[in-house]
């Protein structure tokens, strides 16, 4: 009874009622499936080891990598490393951001200033910011900085050419508009400008996420002596795949929350905009 | 002598590009009067948009002058208040922020100020939708939404950059009403720019002609009391109207012949 009366809430009529309980039941199917295909695949690889089919020693099993979850969560290894990756990766995202977008903002307010930069934007996001890694540990030193540093690499030129180009897209009418009540350059930007590009910036947070995640790891298995990344090549060296397979897992958690807390923030922000 | 209060002067424009150089309009001279209506018609490329541009200061003419009130314009002035083809409202805005847009770039954003807008939306019948978003309004609605905003400013003139062309037929004849009666009733003067004939006789005292290549004007013609004092719907069915949209059409078919051949 409980059931059926959670499944017509907020009908409006019999007809709807049944409308209504057909896509409930139809979502539930779905997360169902969802969960079981979950547990199926956990099953299968667990099977797999226990039967020997393959390899323990280089595919570790969920048990087993449950079991270091909560022994390292015990003796209180696991949190530090999560801490500092995901701060790493946060300031780093932060930063991409915001430089991206204050450079953007440079590169609109001067015509010539946009043409001067615009082969070295061509370059700088042609080229693979990894590679940059030895030259940010020269720079920086063998720490947090050149971790952020290359979080915020990966980043900053493709958000640069983004929100420039989506600050150049916006309807020069709405130019004309402001400036027959005769507005400044700057009021321009400020009232219509960045407004007006404020769903592609959010759109944006979106993508620098995951960038500033690549960046992160990448660089803390160049440099690093705690995080994420580091587990997952310390792990390597010892040949403890489940110390790998753990990381990967914590990472995986990690940026997806991090992903959604971003489109939550999109949809509460962008609900004035449309 | 009645007062002039907008003067254009042998007013010339020429674009350049990389290749060429674009005589968009050559020497033009018209005055006009204060609380005139006058429309300008043309085909297009005739630089109507061009003048409208240059009256409102936002580029200069490459010759002559233009004055307004006696004093040579240089940039957009406060006396101005320009409507564009499509409302543009700012989506993000509720409607009371849009029309407070114009008062916040000059700077002129204060409780009396606000009062007045507030009373203008009022007037327009919107006053209810002032903390809605552009989005929940009509067409119809929007584009009295940018008149407020254009009055809000309260301007001396009206330039009228073909604000009905894009609306359906009912809602531009309402509007042309509602514009005609705004307009004498805070005594503006305002000049209309339009591809439609009837539009522009049934709202203005004079209909100016433009020619293209380069734009010129080819004739002005004084619309008479019986047409011009009803509201554009009403003028509309004024036995002399027809013969004066045949007038004008004959003067624009003439000028497309002579371009052609």
């Amino acid at each position: 009874m409980m059931i059926k009366k959670l499944l017509r809430k907020g009908a409006k009529s019999e007809e709807h009622a049944k409308y209504l309980a057909q896509l409930r039941v139809y979502d539930i199917y779905i997360k169902i499936t969802q969960y079981l295909l979950l547990i199926f695949l956990l099953g299968i690889w667990e099977l797999s080891v226990n039967m020997q089919w393959v390899d323990e020693f280089l595919f570790s099993k969920p048990s087993k990598i449950f079991n270091l979850f909560i022994d390292m969560m015990m003796k209180g290894e696991l949190q530090h490393h999560i801490y500092v990756t995901l701060l790493e990766t946060f300031i780093g995202f932060l930063l991409g951001t915001l430089l991206g977008t204050i450079l953007a903002t440079f590169i609109w307010m001067s015509p010539f200033v946009s043409k001067v930069m615009d082969p070295y934007l061509v370059v700088l996001n042609g080229m693979p910011k990894v590679a940059l890694g030895p030259i940010f540990i020269v720079a920086f030193g063998a720490g947090y900085i050149s971790i952020i540093a290359m979080a915020l690499a990966i980043s900053v030129i493709i958000t640069t050419i983004v929100i420039y180009g989506s600050f150049k897209e916006v309807d020069p009418n709405y130019l004309k508009l402001a400036q027959t009540f005769g507005a400044k350059k700057l009021q321009i930007f400020l009232k219509i400008i960045l407004p007006a590009s404020f769903p592609t910036i959010i759109s944006t947070l979106k993508v620098n996420v995951g960038l500033s995640w690549v960046g992160v790891i990448v660089g803390e298995f160049l440099v690093s002596k705690a995080g994420l990344g580091y587990l997952i090549i310390y792990g390597f060296q010892v040949f403890n795949l489940t110390l790998v397979m753990l990381s990967l897992f914590i990472i995986s958690v990690a940026a997806t929350f991090m992903y959604q807390g971003v489109s939550y923030l999109e949809k509460k922000l962008l609900s004035i905009h449309e | 002598m009645s007062d002039t209060l907008i003067l254009l002067d042998r007013v010339s424009k020429r674009y350049h590009t990389k290749k060429d150089e674009i005589l968009a309009v050559e020497n033009i001279q018209l005055s006009v009067e204060k609380g005139e209506f006058i429309s300008l018609v043309g085909p297009s490329g005739c630089g109507k948009s061009t003048i409208l541009s240059m009256i409102s200061g936002l580029f200069p003419p490459s010759e002559g002058t233009i004055r307004i009130d006696g004093q040579k314009i240089n940039g957009p002035t406060s006396k101005i208040g320009y409507m564009l083809q499509q409302d543009y409202l700012l989506n993000w805005r509720t409607i009371e922020k849009n029309i407070f847009f114009g008062l916040e770039i000059q700077g002129r954003l204060n409780p009396i100020t606000k009062k007045h807008t507030l009373y203008l939306l009022n007037e327009m019948g919107l006053v209810n939708y002032a903390k809605a978003y552009p989005n929940q309004l009509s067409g119809g609605m929007r584009q009295r939404v940018a008149l407020v905003r254009t009055l809000a400013t309260n301007p001396d003139i009206l330039l009228l950059d073909e604000p009905f062309s894009a609306l359906d037929y009912q809602t531009k004849l309402k509007l042309e009403d509602l514009v005609v009666e705004t307009i004498r009733k805070h005594k503006k003067t305002a000049i209309l720019v339009t591809h439609d004939i009837s539009e522009a006789i049934a709202m203005s005292d004079r209909v100016v002609i433009l020619g293209k290549n380069p734009g010129h004007i080819n004739k002005i013609l004084n619309i008479p009391m019986e047409i011009r004092n009803p509201l554009p719907l009403m003028a509309r069915e004024q036995p002399l109207f027809q013969s004066y949209f045949q007038m004008i059409w004959r003067e624009l078919d003439n000028d497309d012949k002579k371009t052609s051949s």
